[in-house]
């Protein structure tokens, strides 16, 4: 008879064998996904250079799907070598650093706008959870938030910014103003999720609580926000991706320079002498995302590995 | 002797009860068309450390009477004392310690976490805690198990981790709700020779909510019998069965008093 400590850690080990084998296959089924991608772009494009050279009556290529040149769609291999590439002809750094520059500017806005967004959309929740009334009387607006176009509200937070943070203790950036504009996106989907998430936590375990004479504050730290966590981290994956997006919206309406957006404004004003370098930089951004989101993946796996899925158990 | 003294003590009336309920009513959705009376007048006093059985068909008020008592809900008419005080205070001086059919353990917490719960909200400091969460373990006869997380854990033994936590700060009152229903039935009748076992070591009065006639006969010394419609006692039966042995599951006296409650039940029914 194994003792117990053996079975635990003969099933520890067991889990984590199957951990790898899932993550692996994950990456396989990325790199999959990936090579499929890239197929059908290539093979849309050498079909439609094909029928474009019959000169086809139809001609669907070019007039409803998009043409299929070396400008409108630049061949993968261009591309990617393109990141090896300096951008200009004077520049001595490859397109790669440039891009990783604008992206760790970018992901500094995000970071600080998804922080604040975290703080404000937590805050939401947490007054929201006081009464129904409250709840009723405030999420139409937080609704009626989003509805409003970002590009149109970035340049007048950019303003403010510039105009009226002198009370504050350091020197207002311009990037601090699309962190602003990256808060405005962020803290919807915490407060929707949060105020859902705690609300989630099981009604006999509140009515336990009540017969503790637990405080409102008690049973909010102690039950309501750990059965809140898979709720959140769905809404912190969320408002991390929808922190870059706002970024780089802000920078491009805002006119910020030094980040993703400006950068992905430049080559596409300059397409024409190299349309790769435009797509390059999408991809810098969309990799950007990718990392955003991974990064909260590994807050939760830490937070919530070994708590299971952070439900009551009934 | 004894009956003496019981004699002496009913006459004092609240000094030794540990519930005190009078003409008490319970409405739902009072003045409106789905209104239900879930209690109608209710009297009844339950002796401090006494193990008293509510039990009935559904819809018939119990679990309504318990949540009155533990002053989860607020009676429409009547009162409720508990320890000679409103039931809400009680609450706020921790006078209850609550288990329901659902155990209630929080996932994200392990089974010492879990007993040490109100202790935490109390604030205990962590030596004390963890002392008493050694001694509950020891007490709910899982002592190996303190690091484990519930789901870890069959259900007999998460209801017990749940009455251990309910324990754990000696309340007076111990309310329990349907605790062995979502259980079977081996475990269910292990689990009540244990309940038993806990209540004879702590004394404490127990309230117990069940739909079972033989768990109300075996753990009681006083079965409530209810009816429904609106919520009544229809009986109050005296169990006299003596100290509980593996035998007084096969004894003559338990099918008498198990008849005994059914018949009630069975009456009541053909009444309506």
């Amino acid at each position: 008879m194994p003792t117990r400590e053996e079975t635990t850690r003969a099933v520890a080990l067991l889990e984590r064998k199957a951990a790898t084998k899932r993550g692996t296959r994950r990456f396989v089924v990325f790199i999959v996904f990936l090579a499929v991608l890239a197929l059908a772009y290539t093979g849309y494009k050498a079909f439609g250079e094909a029928v474009d050279d019959a000169q086809t009556e139809w001609a669907v290529v070019g007039r409803i799907l998009p043409r299929t040149d070396d400008l409108t769609m630049p061949p993968i291999v261009d591309i990617i070598t393109e990141f090896g590439e300096p951008p200009q002809r004077n520049s001595g750094k490859p397109l790669v650093a440039f891009i990783a520059e604008a992206s760790l500017f970018t992901l500094r806005e995000a970071a600080l706008g998804f922080f604040l967004g975290m703080l404000l959309g937590l805050g939401f929740a947490i007054v929201m959870l006081r009464s129904r009334w409250l709840e009723r009387g405030i999420s139409p607006y937080l609704v009626a938030s989003q509805t409003v176009p970002l590009v149109a509200i970035a340049p007048i937070i950019v303003i403010w910014g510039s105009k009226s943070m002198g009370w504050l203790p350091f020197d207002w950036q311009p990037w601090m103003s699309v962190s602003i504009i990256a808060t405005y996106l962020t803290f919807f989907p915490i407060a929707m999720n949060g105020i859902k998430g705690f609300q989630s936590a099981d009604p006999a375990s509140m009515e336990l609580m009540r017969s503790y004479a637990a405080g409102r504050r008690q049973t909010l730290i102690k039950l309501q926000f750990p059965a809140a966590l898979p709720y959140l981290f769905t809404a912190f994956k969320l408002a991390a991706t929808v922190s870059i997006v706002g970024a780089i919206v802000g920078e491009i309406s805002g006119g910020v320079r030094g980040g993703l957006g400006r950068l992905i404004l430049d080559y596409a004003s300059r397409y024409t002498t190299g349309p790769s370098r435009l797509y390059a930089s999408v991809i810098g951004a969309a990799v950007l995302g990718i990392i955003a989101v991974g990064l909260v993946t590994i807050v939760e796996y830490l937070v919530v590995s070994r708590r299971q899925q952070g439900r009551t158990v009934s | 002797m004894t009956g003496h003294i019981q004699g002496s003590a009913a006459g004092g009336v609240a000094a030794s009860a540990a519930v005190e309920i009078s003409d008490l009513s319970k409405v739902f959705n009072h003045g409106k068309p789905n209104e239900v009376h879930a209690l109608d007048g209710i009297g009844l006093s339950i002796e401090t450390g006494s193990f008293v059985s509510l039990i009935g068909p559904s819809g018939c008020g119990k679990s309504t009477l318990l949540r009155l008592i533990g002053a989860l809900t607020a009676p429409t008419d009547g009162t409720v004392l508990v320890n000679g005080k409103s039931a809400d205070q009680a609450r706020l001086d921790r006078d209850y310690g609550m288990a329901f059919q659902t155990s209630g353990l929080f996932g994200w917490r392990t089974v010492t976490q879990n007993i040490e719960l109100p202790l935490q909200l109390m604030g205990w400091n962590k030596l004390d805690r963890k002392n008493r969460a050694a001694e509950m373990l020891e007490l709910i006869k899982l002592p190996e198990f303190g690091d484990h997380y519930p789901h870890e854990l069959s259900g007999g033994m998460q209801q017990r981790v749940a009455i251990g936590r309910a324990l754990s700060f000696q309340p007076s009152l111990l309310l329990m709700d349907e605790p062995f229903g979502a259980l079977d039935e081996m475990t269910r009748e292990h689990m009540q020779t244990e309940v038993l076992d806990i209540w004879k070591k702590t004394g404490k009065t127990v309230v117990f909510v069940t739909h079972s006639i033989p768990e109300a006969v075996f753990l009681s010394n006083r079965v409530i019998v209810m009816s429904p419609r609106p919520g009544r006692i229809a009986a109050d039966i005296e169990i006299d069965l003596g100290a509980r042995t593996f035998d007084t599951r096969e004894s003559q006296r338990f099918f008498e008093l198990i008849t005994q409650v059914r018949e009630v039940l069975r009456f009541d029914e053909d009444s309506r």
